[in-house]
């Protein structure tokens, strides 16, 4: 049976990983290549690594990081981060990358969703979609969270999915940073309405909302940053948990 | 000299970066067809679209060289994941014709709506491992790492050499004489798929 996966994730910003709190307020989290394998270690399925401060000049760090990643990693990875052409796509692939997620570009564009899987396969192309809930409905932003859009979250997803991505990954704005617990209602919503895995992301802080992001949002697998950065989880304690829950884990 | 072959597609250094992390050393990237030649052991990785992949392949000039590298000089070959896809006839998946090495063709997973299973195959799962081989243990008991829309479905079932199941049991891996398959990814699968790759260049 396919197991349930659990994704550290790496906020980049100039070749350090940092974690943030509400999307700000960064703290330094230590080297991304040595959290990675550490994590690989640990028992983690797959690992993502977001440049949240990507410039065209900054590029080059970020390739030469995945260059490095993927020479001390055997798991998969995927990179995210002002991704907004088919060679953008293509330098992170071939640095080593297994998948890379697009977000900004995909909204402003979205047959580039359609342009990438095309030529690259949906299994490498992951959309990433920050939500905020507001006034009675979930909505996309853009730009690392800093610009709304009048998207629907449901309706993208639904859109994606149809133009080929082979994943979700969808960070809740609202629970970002804030450890209580994950956005199970749109995550659900979600993973119902596509037929494509979810990843939910956002709010991890205890391991009992990884058992609900899984039974109650119907994750395919879980992201989540902080908690496992500052060890306030452990892989390897949050994995015989879900089991003990009967939750399909690797182990 | 193993040869990691290079047609324009996929992630070819995670396969070299693997082979070095276990110690093997004698290993390239290369489209070449004198370094192709010269290879006595050959590995075809791809993601992607299958069309994509052949067109790369024919366009590359490549075919003739490795037929008779595999076909006639029996030099053992591994196809990971579309690279095993393209060892059959041809998949639902484009219109083009496939190499033909194994007696299989490639689908689509066309699963009952009321499993709820999402497609891609995508993450880790369990292999039951057939026969005896010279790449896997029989015995394992160990995960490996997919990420799969279609699956190779053998009409020579002796051909079929592991099998996982999601919704429905499908080959995993195949095997006929040199010629080997995974589906997973063995070098994204941690030790145990790094075993497998060992395995291969000890042949």
């Amino acid at each position: 049976m396919l197991a349930k996966r659990i994704i550290p994730c790496l906020d980049i910003k100039n070749g350090r990983t940092v974690k943030g709190i509400n999307f700000e307020g960064l703290r330094d989290a230590g080297d991304p290549v040595e959290l990675a394998v550490s994590y690989a270690q640990q028992g983690a399925d797959e690992l993502v690594f977001l440049d949240i401060n990507a410039t065209n000049e900054n590029r080059k760090t970020l390739t030469e990081l995945v260059t490095r990643i993927a020479k001390q990693i055997n798991i998969p990875f995927t990179v995210g981060g002002g991704i907004n052409s088919i060679e953008d796509v293509s330098i992170l692939l071939n640095a080593g990358a297994d998948k890379v997620s697009i977000n900004s570009a995909a909204i402003k564009e979205p047959t580039l969703l359609k342009k990438l899987t095309k030529q690259f396969g949906s299994q490498c192309i992951v959309l990433a979609i920050d939500t905020k809930f507001e006034n009675d409905a979930w909505f996309v932003y853009l730009n690392g969270g800093r610009i709304k859009t009048n998207l629907r979250t449901p309706d993208w997803a639904k859109q994606a999915a149809e133009l080929g991505v082979g994943e979700i990954l969808l960070t809740s704005m609202n629970n970002d940073g804030t450890k209580k617990g994950f956005a199970n209602t749109i995550t659900q919503q979600i993973s119902e309405l596509v037929n494509i895995p979810v990843i939910a992301s956002g709010g991890a802080g205890k391991i009992e909302h990884f058992r609900d992001a899984f039974n109650i949002g119907k994750a395919d697998a879980v992201l989540a940053a902080g908690v496992f950065h500052f060890k306030e989880i452990e892989i390897q304690e949050l994995k015989k948990y879900l089991k003990e829950n009967k939750i399909e884990v690797r182990i | 000299m193993i040869v990691i072959i290079d047609y324009g597609i996929g992630n070819l250094a995670s396969v070299l970066n693997m082979f070095k992390k276990v110690g093997v050393k004698d290993v390239i990237i290369s489209g070449d067809k004198e370094e192709i030649t010269r290879a006595d052991k050959l590995l075809l990785p791809g993601v992607g679209a299958f069309d994509t992949a052949m067109n790369n392949l024919e366009q590359s000039g490549l075919i003739p060289v490795l037929n008779d590298k595999v076909l006639v000089q029996k030099v053992p070959i591994l196809g990971i994941c579309l690279g095993m896809q393209l060892l059959t006839k041809r998949s639902e998946e484009g219109t083009k014709a496939g190499l033909g090495w194994i007696n299989a063709e490639t689908v689509k997973f066309n699963l009952d709506p009321a499993l709820k299973l999402k497609v891609p195959h995508m993450g880790w799962n369990y292999i039951k491992v057939q026969r005896e081989n010279k790449l896997i243990d029989t015995q394992s008991k160990n995960r490996f790492y997919f990420v799969h829309s279609y699956y190779v479905n053998c009409f020579d079932e002796s051909q079929s050499l592991a099998t996982s199941n999601f919704g429905t049991d499908f080959t995993c891996m195949v095997n006929k004489e040199n010629i080997f398959g995974a589906q997973f990814h063995p070098e994204k699968s941690l030790k145990f798929g790094m075993k497998m790759l060992e395995n291969f260049a000890k042949i």
